[in-house]
């Protein structure tokens, strides 16, 4: 590609300014705008953004993630939290929250419905992904 | 479960085992094993009739769905013992005769033959000795069901299948008109049981629904039993094997619907709608039949046009006897119930004749190699046992002494007789109908019984038209007609000798109440009566007759006379081209097989029946009083929004149409900011940006939108269902937001707002509620998302190219 000098160092930039703005969206979901559904889609578009940017091949080998397998870790821990609430005797998918002092963040508010949320991020980051790979890559 | 329903179950039993004995005896003809079981239960059903003939009834449980009351009980009474004989005494009689007539046991498919026979011997059991209406109707079915397999026995003949067809449309279309009418009976008593209905007889008699009831009964009854116009299937259903057509289409089966009448008699019988119905239909039916026998040059088809005949002579005999309800014996006597009496008789005796006549059919059929009568003749000297049973067989349909026919006609004359003597229903003035039609249907019956008799038996004998060697039929075949022709003979000499047996507790079992109790029908048959009126008419009968007989010749010229085929096919034939090409039309008209037609239709359908129900409960409202203030940047994106919606039908190109969608999406993503949900704003703006992004890489291969030419019309016709759409949902929603306000309801975001910090943890709502409170929702949405994209990786990866073998 022809002078994408420009391109690729912003990219190089704004990528990973994009993907710490997800993190946080992800973990500010509990109580500011955000969670997983939009962090994983703000994630998909800084990734999205390498993608562009850059070509297929290099970025598959820089991030060598197999979306179909995230997108199954995802359902799995959704799931899978869902399932840790029934061995406890609860209902389906009952949250757990409970405030812990942790050594370097200080008083903080552990919850199950952050794992949930971080299996719907996974799916999402991974449906989108692979949608749009699959339809960039198909040639024929 | 008794040994009664044992016996009903047999033939069934038996069926299952056919094709076994058929496969592993293959020295033996499967028939002699069939054989065995309806001499058997012939002879059961004989040990009966000293219990019967004393009034005694047998009655045996079982049940089966008995919360629907239905149950299979079993009932055994005169009627049903007689049906039962007839069933078992003939079906013996043509399994033997079965046997020899389907001799080749390499070429016919004797286990299909005996299953269905054995099927409908079953059915027809279950149909005489059922206690409970839908047992019967479902035997019922079942007769219809093997009547058909047996009619297309020969299922490479075209005629075999049309036969069958036939009729298959037209007795199951009864018998469910019969299932209705069932239903009918037991929405007004409350029960299946064909006792406990005649015990509520006034009940029914007074119900709005026994009109309808009645009709939808005796639809399935004149269709089983082949009465005016649903006779047309009987003279097809000729194509069938000789004893098929001997045991079903003369014995047994079309007197199904005779049974039924019968049975119901004591039900609907009281009115006169029953009384004209019934012998109304039976007595045109009986001349019908017997003119139209006439013109046939087929001997199967004069049988089967003569069947039809004499199925409508007893139809009509049972109708008169229905009048006996209103009379009082004491007073009478038995002036009204003789047509009762005359139609179990003819319904017995013609079972022994016309079974006889069409195993003599058959037999002439098999040596002759044709039914032809113009190519039949003189086969008195060469099948003289053919012919000696012919001629008792002929003489008694045509009613000549001393036969048994004689008597039955005698006694129908009496009680045509004794219709006009009725002061009921109009009969001073229209009686007079009954014994003029059945005078000259009886002219017509005996013509062509002796057309039918000497055209084969007489004259010359022609062997340039046969293709075989004529000799007389093996012992075998000739056995079952010889009984018959037999019971024909002494039932005609000594016709008391059913009399009390059989013949009085059936008159008990159809006409239930008409005597006092301990009181019985006596009934006493004897030939000679002195110089009445119906022995004039029987002499006139004989000789018009011959007259007709002997100015054959004349009457051939006539051409209604050459005409064999019945009118009434024309009618069945093209109702069913046109049903047919009538659907294909219906369905040709809205499946066009183009999706955006199919879209109109549901749309117009939606708008339909949205408007229709406003209308109808008057429930639109416009409530202005609660509507908030509209900010300024509401109005403004609310304008931009438009102004791009109606924009983006005009765009003719596809990128700028994607990125009109997009700013679309953009635009409701600011809306979600004015109207403050900034986590669904948030989630908008990214889903619309990935979006845009998926269709600009799927788009990107298309090719240019091409502008389609549409009519105005099509474009007028797009144009209001559009407009409709938008009207209705916006009426829908305003009027559903005045509702809302007129009566208010608790929303439960409350108990959002006040708990999600306290239970959940959280501060935001928004998102507490999608993980937390609803947690399954966001799951199985997150499903969807991954089973979509696998989706589109299975499409785009997997190019099936059709070869493979999946």
């Amino acid at each position: 590609m022809k002078s994408s000098l420009m391109l690729h160092t912003i990219t190089r930039i704004v990528a990973f300014i994009i993907l710490s703005f997800s993190v946080f969206l992800f973990f500010a979901g509990h109580n500011n705008p955000g969670g997983g559904f939009i962090g994983g889609l703000m994630t998909a578009a800084g990734l999205l953004l390498l993608y562009v940017s850059f070509d297929l091949k290099t970025i598959k080998r820089v991030i060598p993630f197999n979306y179909t397998t995230m997108i199954a870790t995802g359902m799995l821990l959704a799931i899978g939290t869902g399932v840790v609430s029934m061995f406890l005797g609860d209902a389906y998918l009952t949250q757990y929250f409970d405030y812990f002092q942790l050594p370097i963040l200080g008083e903080t508010e552990l919850t199950t419905a952050l794992p949930f949320d971080l299996g719907i991020y996974l799916v999402v980051v991974g449906v989108a992904l692979l949608s749009i790979l699959t339809i960039a890559e198909d040639d024929a | 479960m008794s040994l009664l329903h044992l016996v009903i179950l047999a033939p069934f039993v038996l069926a299952i085992l056919v094709p076994f004995l058929y496969k592993y005896v293959r020295q033996v003809h499967t028939g002699w094993f069939v054989m065995i079981l309806p001499l058997t239960l012939f002879i059961y059903f004989l040990q009966f009739l000293p219990m019967i003939s004393r009034g005694e009834t047998i009655y045996e449980q079982q049940p089966w769905i008995p919360s629907l009351g239905i149950n299979f009980d079993v009932y055994v009474d005169g009627l049903g013992l007689l049906f039962g004989l007839l069933i078992t005494g003939i079906g013996t009689l043509v399994v033997l005769y079965s046997i020899y007539y389907l001799y080749n046991k390499k070429k016919e498919s004797l286990h299909n033959f005996y299953v269905y026979l054995l099927m409908f011997m079953g059915a027809m059991l279950g149909v005489v000795f059922s206690d409970n209406l839908m047992t019967l109707y479902i035997f019922w079915e079942l007769t219809s069901l093997a009547s058909s397999l047996l009619i297309a026995y020969w299922f490479h003949k075209e005629r075999s299948r049309y036969g069958a067809q036939k009729s298959m449309l037209i007795t199951v279309s009864g018998g469910f008109a019969m299932l209705a009418g069932f239903s009918l009976l037991y929405v007004m008593t409350n029960t299946f049981s064909i006792r406990e209905i005649i015990a509520q007889a006034d009940v029914i008699v007074t119900s709005p629904l026994f009109i309808p009831a009645m009709l939808l009964v005796l639809a399935g009854a004149f269709t089983k039993s082949a009465q005016f116009p649903f006779h047309i299937w009987l003279p097809d259903a000729m194509e069938a094997p000789t004893p098929v057509s001997a045991y079903l289409h003369s014995a047994t089966m079309v007197k199904a619907g005779i049974y039924l009448v019968a049975r119901l008699t004591p039900v609907f019988g009281i009115t006169q709608h029953w009384f004209w119905i019934v012998s109304g239909f039976g007595i045109f039916t009986l001349i019908w039949g017997s003119v139209s026998a006439i013109r046939q040059k087929d001997l199967k088809a004069i049988l089967a046009f003569s069947t039809i005949s004499q199925l409508g002579l007893i139809m009509a005999l049972l109708g008169l006897g229905s009048a006996a309800f209103h009379y009082d014996v004491a007073v009478v006597g038995t002036l009204y119930y003789t047509a009762t009496l005359a139609a179990v008789f003819h319904l017995i005796n013609h079972a022994t004749f016309k079974g006889s006549l069409f195993m003599i059919v058959g037999i002439v059929d098999h040596e002759t190699g044709t039914r032809d009568i113009r190519k039949l003749g003189g086969l008195m000297a060469i099948m003289p046992i053919t012919f000696t049973v012919a001629l008792i067989g002929t003489l008694s349909m045509a009613g000549v002494p001393p036969f048994n026919g004689f008597l039955s006609k005698e006694m129908f004359f009496t009680a045509a007789l004794n219709a006009t003597t009725m002061d009921i229903f109009n009969m001073q003035t229209l009686g007079i109908l009954f014994p003029v039609i059945a005078w000259i249907a009886s002219i017509f019956t005996f013509a062509y019984c002796i057309l039918m008799f000497s055209r084969t038996f007489l004259g010359k004998f022609k062997p340039e038209k046969l293709e075989k060697e004529v000799h007389e039929a093996p012992i075998g075949l000739l056995i079952p007609p010889i009984v018959l022709a037999s019971l024909v003979v002494i039932f005609g000499l000594f016709p008391n000798l059913l009399a009390y047996s059989i013949i009085e507790p059936t008159m008990a079992s159809i006409l239930p109440n008409v005597l006092a109790d301990g009181e019985r029908f006596y009934v006493n048959i004897y030939h000679w009566h002195g110089f009445n009126t119906e022995l004039f008419m029987t002499i006139g009968v004989v000789i018009f007759g011959s007259l007709i007989y002997l100015n054959l010749k004349k009457w051939a010229e006539v051409n209604w006379f050459l005409r064999e085929r019945d009118p009434l096919n024309w009618v069945y034939d093209n109702s069913l081209v046109w049903t047919v090409n009538g659907s294909i039309k219906v369905t040709n008209m809205q499946m066009t097989g183009l999706l955006r037609d199919y879209f109109v239709f549901m749309t117009v359908f939606i708008i339909g029946l949205m408007g229709y129900t406003m209308i109808k409960y008057n429930i639109f409202a416009i409530d202005l009083a609660n509507v908030a203030e509209v900010s300024p940047y509401v109005l403004i994106l609310v304008i931009v929004l438009l102004a791009t919606t109606v924009l983006l039908p005009f765009i003719s190109h596809r990128i700028t149409a994607i990125v009109a969608t997009g700013v679309i999406g953009f635009l409701i993503a600011l809306l979600f900011v004015v109207f403050r949900a900034p986590d669904l704003a948030l989630t908008q703006l990214l889903v619309e940006t990935v979006m845009v992004v998926l269709f600009l890489l799927a788009f990107y291969h298309l090719p240019e939108l091409r502008k389609e030419k549409f009519t105005p019309r099509f474009k007028l016709t797009n144009l209001v269902v559009s407009i409709g759409v938008g009207l209705v949902i916006t009426l829908t929603a305003l009027s559903a937001h005045a509702f809302s306000h007129a009566n208010p309801i608790q929303p439960i975001s409350d108990y959002f707002v006040k708990n999600s910090y306290e239970l959940a943890g959280g501060k935001n709502m928004v998102n507490v509620i999608l993980v937390d409170f609803r947690g399954l929702d966001t799951m199985l949405e997150v499903l969807v998302l991954a089973i979509a994209a696998l989706g589109i990786v299975v499409l785009i990866k997997l190019r099936m190219t059709g070869k493979e073998d999946v």
